[in-house]
């Protein structure tokens, strides 16, 4: 592989990757679901229950200070992360199915009304689909799903055509969790603005893989999960244009949140915190913050050519083996790989794969309705991150011709 | 013979295999050589639908026994079907809902009957118990 990676020490950063199970290296390619922690950021975690625990924004004690500050610097950090405008700008949630049920809620409850239309793709994962359909219930909208083709690319002609006076918003993957297409989110965004249709990017598959620039892109929402991109579990990001977050009304009601408090009224607090609700979680927002610092050290494009280098040899290497078939073939393609040998069902390759120390998902991925699109019940899907190795690679290859040959 | 002289048979059958390959190469063979459930019982009341794979079980009364059939179209899935259809079907209802289930354990994939495999079997199980219960009411 031709990086300037130091791959050897980033995998010394991840304790996990040096475990074994069943006796056997783990061979861990379930990054898309979740990725495995450096030490830095656990150590980060520790440090803040160790050394700074306090709740934040309430006390003017020194350790509530420590604290406060610690989470508004993990905010500055993420803006930096998408080059957001501003800090207020970048709302923490529980993760990208929490951010985009917010806007779901607080946009569609302000903006859509009965016949009006949000429009998704067919290769959304249910977080980008459920959200909707709840609003579909209350207040009746119409949800459109823009359609793909054999490679697994959207169909930007049928994306044009769907575009329509009744459309509200744009709700699109970045990065396809099950067949890795990276979607044209710019040019859907610009096309969409056309017609002043504001746009969500479901984030979770890409901040890990690619640089991100919201204002670049355009984007009025962005969303992505920390523990996806190497940070802790249960802490997300919702970015928002402050001119639509101005315009939503708060999600969750509770502490933190407000402005003044009676009976009869209460004003809520500015942007970020109208949209934070009770005590945050300043204890992931700065190991969140840490994740970042540590895939900045490496920088996301060297990471990612890393990555689509380990996706191109996969590639090549499983396309030998009789019978494969890869679902996702897309031109823009990111380090996922959905396939199947002949018809060996998934539970049956995964469950042998497992036993041999590959750790892969199997299933429908969360995507349901796309695998009625595949005509499949689900994939073997194996996900690469930067700590991977081409080694590895021939691990799963060998093992997946092993077992493709007991049936 | 009786829910448990069969079940001890099967633990003896597996303590042969010493590797965790030849134990799966054997699921599978009995997976392949399962019965075919009759396709007009692969009917949405006798699916089973485990997140990973599906499980169709039908239940017939026979003088007194119940007689199961099921499928999967996972193949391990199927196998390990295999053998809970010999341990369970042609018993008594009060048999089959006073048997305890040692087997599975003993050969080592008590994980596929785990509620976090989500692979339909579990809930078979429970479906099995379900049926001896209402063969047994109507009787």
């Amino acid at each position: 592989m031709d990086t300037t990676l130091d791959i050897a020490a980033i995998r010394a950063d991840f304790p996990i990757l040096s475990r074994t199970v069943y006796d056997r290296p783990l061979v861990y390619f379930d990054n898309a679901a979740t990725s495995q922690k450096p030490r830095c950021v656990v150590e980060a975690i520790e440090k803040v229950y160790y050394n700074q625990n306090a709740n934040i924004h309430r006390g003017v004690h020194y350790l509530s200070q420590v604290a406060t500050e610690a989470h508004e610097e993990a905010r500055q950090t993420v803006q930096a992360f998408i080059n957001a405008a501003e800090s207020r700008e970048i709302i923490f949630t529980r993760g990208t199915t929490e951010a985009i049920n917010l806007v779901a809620t607080s946009f569609g409850e302000t903006f859509c009304n009965e016949g009006d239309e949000i429009l998704i793709t067919g290769m959304e994962h249910h977080a980008n689909i459920v959200p909707w359909q709840l609003l579909r219930d209350r207040k009746g909208i119409v949800l459109k799903v823009v359609p793909f083709n054999e490679r697994g690319e959207l169909d930007m002609e049928a994306f044009s055509q769907l575009l329509s006076p009744k459309t509200k918003l744009v709700s699109v993957a970045h990065i396809s969790n099950v067949m890795g297409t990276v979607n044209p989110v710019a040019k859907i965004i610009a096309e969409a603005h056309a017609y002043n249709i504001p746009v969500l990017v479901d984030g979770a598959q890409a901040v890990s893989h690619m640089p991100v620039d919201v204002q670049a892109l355009d984007a009025d929402f962005y969303v992505f999960s920390g523990h996806k991109m190497y940070g802790p579990n249960g802490i997300g990001v919702l970015y928002g244009k402050e001119k639509w977050l101005e315009q939503l009304p708060p999600y969750h009601g509770g502490g933190e949140m407000i402005a003044t408090v009676t009976y009869e009224k209460t004003t809520y607090a500015e942007l970020p915190f109208k949209f934070e609700a009770g005590t945050p979680d300043y204890v992931g927002s700065v190991a969140l913050a840490e994740a970042i610092r540590y895939m900045q050290k490496f920088g996301l494009k060297a990471i990612g050519d890393y990555e689509h280098q380990l996706l191109q040899y996969a590639t090549e290497q499983l396309m030998k083996i009789d019978g494969m078939r890869i679902f996702g073939t897309a031109a823009e393609k990111a380090s996922v790989i959905s396939f199947l040998v002949r018809d060996i069902h998934h539970f049956d390759m995964g469950t042998l794969l497992d036993k041999l120390g590959i750790a892969v998902r199997t299933g429908h991925h969360c995507a349901m309705p796309l695998m009625h699109t595949l005509g499949i019940e689900g994939t073997i899907r194996a996900s690469f991150a930067f700590y991977n190795t081409k080694e590895e690679i021939d691990a799963l290859v060998a093992a997946v011709d092993r077992v493709q040959k007991m049936f | 013979m009786t829910i448990n002289e069969t079940q001890d048979q099967v633990i003896e059958e597996f303590s042969e295999f010493s590797d965790w390959m030849d134990k799966y190469a054997y699921l599978i063979d009995l997976g392949n050589s399962l019965d075919p459930i009759d396709e007009k019982a692969k009917i949405p009341q006798n699916l089973i639908e485990g997140c990973q794979s599906r499980v169709w079980l039908d239940a017939a009364e026979n003088d007194g026994k119940v007689v199961f059939t099921a499928e999967s179209d996972a193949v391990i899935v199927k196998g390990i079907i295999s053998l809970l259809i010999r341990v369970m079907s042609g018993h008594t209802p009060d048999e089959i809902l006073e048997a305890e289930l040692y087997f599975i354990d003993q050969i080592g994939l008590k994980e596929h009957l785990s509620p976090t495999r989500a692979n339909g079997l579990l809930s078979m199980v429970k479906q099995i118990k379900l049926y001896a219960l209402a063969f047994k009411a109507k009787s």
